[in-house]
């Protein structure tokens, strides 16, 4: 599986670390409560198809990348940095 | 039809012409009073048990695909009760006991095998976590023993003792590990179900569950739709799309496990053999001879059911590393499994917030040892709308509280640190 790195373009993926869904940098206000907190921190859609998620390019330039990919074929569709936000 | 010694002679005498099908292959009722949604192994237990400790035997169990076709006849069977975490440690060793009764119980060779599993330790600091866990599991009322190097030799000489990189510290033994074989759970499970009057239907896969003012009604099914008292939900890999029906989010992402089997060879592998490393890898020969191995998942969220060759290749060199007689071996296939990973390595049997909707996942890569004593538990809890002892701390709220998450790792409730 090659990730394309937005700054350094495709690699492999043994370059980068996995962290999970991109759902991670909505993050909730500090007073959000805990119900937000949890939900945050521990529920997932855990979609069977299309879903974002969030790379590490460890052993490359070090960025966060959103990479849009299918979890049920491995079929990679884009990515972005994650400094830049939502798509 | 009851198997017997007798009963086998006879049929090898006879042309093997008295064999019947050993589940009957119903059409769906309007009504039952259970519908269990996945006819895994641990939904197929939970029908047995329901029938067999209970006396509920209106249930019908709704598999979409084939019995044995899921992650029940996928994965690397072993069966062990090392568990270590308060909640984990006494469930575990509940499913050990009812895994030790299982074959006669359903008067069915599983072919469980107790050959023992050696997890090996290549540190001081391996050693004493090695040493937590077998006190663990002693005082949970099993069995563990440490094994030198001296001893180790003598029991798994093809081990490569000498390595620089992992020198091999010594090992733990816990004897009543074992293997049992994959389908056979199933077909025993699902005979025993429908001997007790569980009508198991395949090739039906719901689409909807039903509620009513909080109240579940029954389901939308492939085959129709079909009433029930109570729904429960166990399909490990799919959860998320199952829940998902009720409104439920879970904390479950689903991963990717690979295994690994060899072309078959003479007996060589008498135990089930671990080894920690900088990773993982785990070894056992299956009784028609392939070696049996893997490792960690690839470590990102998949259901494709096959992974990645940076962990093949890994598997691989960790194998070459511990015994390199295997390099002699051919790879016969690999394939990879749908693993529901919760965010604190371990399984969910509850409730859920719709009245008569209850939910058994989250098994991780650890499900098949569970399934005796996931089914015992989760038709405790459908019948009596209570948890089993065992089974009681695996509660979904547990994420949302931080009371009785049970890390088994020592890694906190994390989603990629499973």
């Amino acid at each position: 599986m090659k990730i394309p790195c937005p700054l350094c373009g495709a690699r492999d993926s043994r370059e980068f670390s996995y962290l999970g869904h991109a759902g991670l940098l909505d993050r909730p206000a500090p007073d959000a409560g805990d119900a937000a907190w949890d939900d945050y921190l521990h529920n997932r859609d855990n979609p069977a198809g299309v879903t974002e998620d969030l790379w590490s390019h460890d052993y490359g330039c070090a960025a966060w990348v959103v990479v849009t990919r299918n979890t049920a074929t491995h079929g990679i569709l884009s990515s972005r940095l994650a400094k830049d936000g939502a798509a | 039809m009851a198997f017997s010694a007798l009963r086998v002679l006879k049929e090898g005498l006879t042309g093997n012409s008295g064999w019947t099908p050993h589940w009957r292959d119903p059409a769906p009722k309007d009504e039952y009073d259970v519908v269990i949604i996945g006819g895994g192994g641990h939904g197929l237990a939970t029908a047995y048990y329901l029938a067999k400790d209970h006396g509920i035997t209106n249930v019908a169990v709704l598999e979409k695909g084939w019995i044995g076709g899921g992650n029940v006849g996928r994965n690397t069977t072993i069966v062990r009760a090392n568990y270590m975490m308060p909640g984990n440690s006494e469930f575990y060793s509940h499913s050990l006991k009812l895994w030790e009764g299982l074959e006669q119980d359903l008067n069915y060779n599983v072919m469980h095998s107790q050959r023992g599993q050696i997890t090996l330790f290549n540190s001081d600091g391996a050693r004493d976590a090695a040493m937590r866990r077998a006190n663990a599991v002693i005082n949970q009322g099993d069995d563990a023993e440490l094994l030198s190097v001296g001893q180790l030799k003598k029991t798994l000489p093809y081990l490569d003792y000498d390595q620089t990189r992992f020198p091999i510290y010594g090992g733990m033994l816990y004897r009543r590990a074992g293997t049992a074989r994959h389908d056979a759970v199933a077909w025993g499970l699902a005979r025993g179900a429908d001997r007790r009057g569980v009508d198991i239907i395949q090739n039906c896969e719901v689409t909807g569950i039903d509620t009513q003012g909080g109240v579940v009604q029954g389901v939308q099914t492939s085959r129709g739709p079909i009433r029930a008292k109570k729904v429960a939900i166990v399909v490990a890999g799919r959860s998320a799309q199952v829940a998902a029906m009720a409104g439920m989010r879970l904390p479950i992402e689903s991963h990717v496990l690979q295994a690994f089997v060899t072309e078959g060879l003479k007996p060589c592998i008498d135990h089930v053999v671990s080894y920690g490393m900088l990773g993982h890898f785990y070894i056992s020969q299956s009784d028609k001879g392939g070696l049996v191995f893997g490792g960690n998942l690839d470590g990102y969220a998949s259901y494709a059911a096959r992974g990645n060759l940076p962990m093949a290749e890994h598997v691989c060199e960790a194998a070459m590393t511990l015994m390199p007689m295997i390099g002699r071996a051919k790879m016969l296939r690999s394939w990879g499994g749908i693993m529901d990973m919760s965010s604190d390595g371990s399984p969910i049997i509850d409730k859920t917030h719709i009245d008569g909707l209850y939910f058994n996942g989250g098994w991780c890569y650890g499900g098949f040892k569970a399934i005796p004593a996931s089914g015992n538990c989760y038709a405790h809890l459908i019948a009596q709308d209570r948890p089993h002892p065992a089974g009681a701390g695996f509660r979904l709220d547990r994420f949302a509280t931080g009371r009785g998450l049970m890390d088994e790792e020592g890694t906190g409730s994390q989603h990629n640190l499973h």
